[in-house]
């Protein structure tokens, strides 16, 4: 055979085209002069343009497509009695002269349609008769044409016979009889198609077969339309039938479609009370057919049914769908030893996605799922298909979008097994699917070993996993640890005993994910700590029992070892934060040696890793921030410290960033409060060494023609006076503020600056307060501007 | 024949009818001009009844020896043409010699005509029934004018009508089961049947049934054998394959078939057959010939 030409295919068609219309040409005039004869005689001239083997089937269909509008016409006359004047028995006879079969069974058909219609005999005998005779046409496309033709023109009188007459069994039947009796042979032909023809075109076969696949697939159609088919016929007749040819035809596109068109056709309702045996015909069919879609997508089916009501549920637990679906996939799986891994994970999604919309309550058959997924899994080496990875990654997102709550996927004891048989790439994707989930349902993880698993699920996140080669993309990396970090503040449990039990845990994984992990991670857990330490803290008088295992002082020793291993990433900036954070808390638990320790630690990385000039005046402040607020330390302690302090501030590169120290240091000498230190000495004391350094800024400056800096320095100053000056602190005198104010004005003129905002807004506040009266009033009266 | 004759100087008009003429059932006769023509139809056992009314031309008076009737059974065969082996041959006289000077009607009557064979239209041979009737004259040629009529028996349904199957086929090519329901039919009859097909190694096209009539006359080392083939019948379009059976519905009314006829007169056979062929995609025609009987039956209608 050969390849034929596009061109010529063309050529052929329009050649048939033509000789249609030529004897539909005189086939009209026939009618139209009532002539039965010449109707016959040019109808069947006309049908044997369909007996061409040249075409292609899609060409083939325009072909048959013309003579079809033709023969409805035919139809019509024929219907007609009074316009021929034969009886639609004798007609029946006339039109099996015609010696070319084609043509002979085209009218036959149109005539027994007719011939059905008019009741004049047994609808049953003639549909059998019609359907046995079309035997002769053993041509696939040509008998599948044919059959289509019968199927086409009879559907009209089968929907009536199957539905007309209520409660008759016998009639409905005889139409479903019918139809399957037509869609066996059709089913046949398709499938020999694939036989014919040398093995090279094979592909344009199939190719040409997909294409016609919709006339076999008509026949499920219309059963699936006859009223009179009701879930018995369907059990005992129609399902078995189908079925038996689907699994004996042995060729997978057919038993492909047919599957599908089965589950797409018929429904919901009768699929889940036939669910066994349309699902024992699944491991029947050949290796090669892509069974998982179709099992899938009748899962598919399901599931949205068991959605639609709550009334259908019990139907479902009633046949036990669950048990029988995971069985067939099972055998599935089994049979098909070559199914791809892709394959078989999309079976399990299928389920998965079943069972969580029938059986919401059952974790366990979650479970069983994963579990046979597993299994699956370990017989083949780590995944490498994209596609099946994807298809894994929906596999586990399943659950979680399910139950809203993360919690439950950690019971889940397969879920990590399964999430090991994911690349290092998709399992980070997944682990922040699961984070994302966890984040957006607000979910609080509260047992420890709800913890464990959740963290043995996102290592990948964690750590570096083994083998972990590829390039981080650094924003990625970036997001990925944000999200662990904000994980990190969803463990919470009220019971301070489980929470450090927790902490010790996010602790133990975070500390295997290495230097690149922990800035990110630890501040979180360092917070997470801290507010149990203030939790504690708020419960004191409650835990004053013997033992109590999570004492603050406990997860003190741990936050140190925490924010140490910080310091060794090394993210000095970040752990002086968290230490004087630690610190702070500490304070608030009254353990002033635990407090003094963090400071002390605060200060050996000041001294040893802090070496940019603008992070030490950072850190300076931040120190003295923290350093204020301390309460616990006795006096030498506290001497030592803010000794230190002050003596850093002073030690600062610039001039201006001294002085700005300084004076802020003043603040360590002066706590507002009950108990709190007021050393007015020692503040004055920073003042006015502040003042120095301004004046040596001021010196530096004018050598420099750069004067705007200092003068804002002095202003800075003069409102440290003020403030002080205002809390009562003895040794800013009304004098010395006096001063300070003439001083500026006099820099201000050898300066010929231009008019500071930040002074004249000081000392509009100066005649505000001289002017309100009262105790502040008379304070402020000394001071005359 | 006798008719460019008549036209010059024949000097009365023959007319020969039947008593029941008018409601005789007529049926179409081909005669050698080809042009066909309504004559009546008769059985055997029957009587032929009727009248034959001759009339001088422009009362002219004819003078003659004898005016008779003949019953003419006759065989022709065309490639021993002009002999005509008779039958059947039955006289009656209808006038003894004398004078005819107008109009006069002879009634006539043979009763219970034994026609066993029926008048048959055939390749090389032709068997039919005539009446003649002949004024001999003197001197001059006789007048003779003659009236055909068709002649059909009809045949009970046999008793036994076995079915015909078979199996046949070439050895790893090809196996075919065949089955007619019958192996006797009646002219108006359909032939019923299937086909198996056990074994297909060939790619077959497609499959005919044909009906093929075998006419044989003479005897011994003169016999002449013509087989004519009636009908095409497609029966299956495409190849099949192994286990399909293919059905076969054939009706017989359109095809101008008589019945078997054996041995007539020693002079001819006409048998029929059904020819099954099978066509393969090269062209090469498979094919399997059975006998079957054709009757004729009394159409009731």
């Amino acid at each position: 055979m050969l390849l034929i030409g596009a061109e010529d295919e063309e050529k052929w068609l329009a050649e048939g085209i033509a000789g249609i219309q030529h004897n539909a040409f005189y086939l009209h005039r026939a009618l139209d002069s009532n002539n039965l004869r010449d109707a016959l005689k040019y109808s069947a001239q006309m049908l044997s343009e369909l007996r061409t083997s040249k075409l292609s089937p899609q060409k083939y269909y325009e072909l048959y497509m013309r003579a079809f509008d033709e023969l409805r016409i035919l139809e019509m006359f024929f219907k007609d009695e009074s316009k021929h004047g034969v009886s639609v028995v004798d007609l029946y006879e006339l039109v099996q002269h015609a010696g070319n079969i084609l043509p002979r069974l085209y009218l036959l058909c149109t005539v027994g349609s007719v011939y059905i219609k008019s009741k004049e005999a047994p609808a049953k005998e003639l549909l059998q008769d019609l359907v046995e005779m079309c035997h002769g046409v053993q041509h696939p496309i040509r008998g599948l044409f044919l059959r289509s033709y019968l199927a086409q023109i009879s559907r009209d009188k089968l929907l009536d016979i199957g539905s007309d007459y209520e409660g008759d069994a016998e009639t409905v039947m005889d139409a479903v009889e019918f139809i399957l009796e037509n869609f066996t042979e059709m089913n046949k032909l398709w499938v020999r198609m694939q036989l014919e023809g040398p093995g090279r075109v094979r592909e344009k076969r199939e190719k040409e077969r997909s294409a016609l696949q919709e006339l076999v697939g008509k026949n499920l159609h219309v059963l699936s339309q006859i009223e009179g088919v009701d879930l018995e016929i369907y059990k005992e007749t129609v399902l078995p039938r189908v079925l038996e040819q689907v699994v004996n035809c042995k060729d997978d596109l057919s038993q492909y479609y047919l599957m599908d068109c089965i589950i797409q056709v018929f429904p919901d309702e009768y699929h889940l009370q036939t669910l066994e045996m349309l699902l024992a015909a699944f491991p029947q069919v050949q290796p090669t057919v892509d069974i998982k879609t179709v099992l899938s997508r009748l899962m598919d089916r399901l599931s949205k049914y068991a959605a639609s009501s709550a009334d259908v549920l019990t139907e479902f637990l009633q046949v036990e769908a669950f048990t029988k679906l995971s069985n067939a996939i099972e055998k599935v799986i089994k049979m098909q030893v070559d199914m791809p891994a892709v394959g078989a994970i999309t079976l399990y999604v299928s389920l998965l996605t079943f069972t969580l919309r029938v059986h919401p309550d059952r974790l366990d058959y979650v479970d069983q799922v994963l579990g046979a997924c597993v299994k699956k899994l370990s017989s083949i080496p780590k995944l490498e298909d994209r596609w099946a990875t994807k298809q894994l990654v929906a596999l586990l997102s399943a659950p979680l979008e399910k139950y809203n709550d993360t919690v439950t996927a950690l019971t889940l004891s397969n879920y990590p097994r399964v999430m090991d048989h994911l690349d290092n790439g998709t399992n980070k994707v997944m682990a922040m699917v699961i984070i994302e989930s966890i984040m957006k349902n607000n979910t609080c993880i509260s047992t420890a070993d709800k913890v464990e698993v959740l963290f043995e699920l996102i290592k990948g996140l964690i750590k570096d996993l083994d083998g972990a080669t590829d390039e981080l993309d650094e924003e990625d990396f970036k997001d990925e640890q944000n999200s662990v970090a904000k994980l990190i503040h969803m463990l919470y449990n009220n019971e301070p005993e489980e929470m450090l039990k927790i902490i010790c845990i996010v602790w133990k994984h975070i500390m295997a994910g290495g230097p690149k992990r922990l800035p990110f991670t630890v501040p979180s857990l360092v917070f997470s700590a801290l507010r149990l330490v203030r939790q504690m803290q708020g419960q004191e008088g409650d835990i004053v029992g013997e033992e109590v295992p999570a004492t603050p002082k406990k997860i003190f020793q741990l936050l140190s070892q925490m924010i140490e291993a910080l310091s060794a990433v090394p993210s000095p900036e970040l752990a002086l934060r968290l230490y004087l954070q630690c610190a702070k808390a500490a304070n608030g638990c009254d353990l002033e040696y635990v407090a003094y320790e963090f400071f002390t630690q605060v200060f050996v990385l000041y001294e040893e890793e802090i070496a940019n000039s603008k992070a030490q005046v950072t850190a300076i402040h931040l120190i003295i921030g923290a350093l204020q607020r301390m309460n616990v330390f006795n006096v030498e302690n506290r001497d030592t410290l803010t000794h230190k302090t002050t003596g850093y501030s002073a030690r600062l590169l610039k001039k201006p960033d001294q002085c700005r120290a300084v004076y802020a240091c003043s603040h360590l000498f002066w706590v507002d409060g009950q108990d709190g230190i007021r050393d007015g000495e020692r503040v004055l004391l920073c003042l006015k060494r502040a003042l120095r350094i301004a004046n040596a800024a001021q010196q530096m400056a004018s050598i420099a023609r750069d004067s705007s800096g200092p003068l804002t320095l002095f202003v800075e100053i003069l409102n440290k006076y003020l403030y002080y000056f205002e809390k009562g602190n003895k040794q800013i005198t009304a004098a010395a503020i006096q001063h300070l104010i003439e001083l500026i004005n006099t820099e201000m003129q050898s300066d010929s600056a231009t008019s500071d905002a930040f002074l004249a807004s000081t000392l509009r506040y100066i005649q505000f307060q001289k002017q309100r009266g009262g105790v502040m009033g008379a304070k402020f009266e000394s001071i005359k501007l | 024949m006798n008719y460019l004759v008549g036209a010059f100087k024949l000097p009365c008009n023959i007319f020969i009818s039947f008593a029941d003429g008018r409601i005789r059932k007529q049926v179409p006769l081909k005669k050698e001009n080809g042009k066909t023509v309504m004559v009546a139809l008769f059985q055997s056992q029957e009587s032929i009844v009727g009248e034959v009314v001759i009339e001088p031309v422009h009362r002219k008076k004819v003078e003659h020896n004898g005016v008779k009737i003949v019953l003419l059974g006759q065989i022709e065969l065309y490639f021993d043409r002009g002999n005509f082996y008779d039958f059947t041959s039955l006289v009656r006289e209808l006038d003894i010699p004398g004078e005819l000077y107008e109009r006069k009607t002879y009634p006539f009557e043979f009763s219970t005509v034994e026609m066993l064979y029926e008048s048959y239209n055939g390749v090389n041979v032709r068997l039919r029934y005539i009446l003649k009737v002949t004024i001999s004259r003197d001197y001059v040629s006789n007048i003779v004018e003659y009236q055909e009529f068709v002649v059909r028996n009809y045949t009970p349904p046999p008793s036994i009508n076995n079915s015909i199957k078979m199996e046949v086929g070439i050895e790893d090519c090809l196996h075919i089961e065949f089955e007619y329901s019958k192996s006797k039919y009646h002219l108006k009859d359909v032939i019923i049947g299937k086909i198996y097909f056990l074994l297909v190694r060939i790619k077959l096209k497609n499959m005919e049934l044909e009906i093929r009539r075998r006419e044989s006359t003479g005897s011994g080392p003169n016999t002449h054998v013509e087989t004519e083939t009636f009908a095409k019948f497609e029966l299956m379009d495409g190849a099949s394959v192994r286990g399909e059976s293919i059905p076969i519905r054939l009706f017989l009314s359109p095809y101008e078939l008589t019945p078997t006829y054996q041995n007539i007169n020693n002079k001819f056979s006409v048998k029929y057959y059904l020819n099954l062929v099978l066509v393969d995609e090269e062209d090469r025609r498979y094919f399997k010939q059975q006998e079957i009987t054709m009757y004729r039956l009394l159409e009731t209608s």
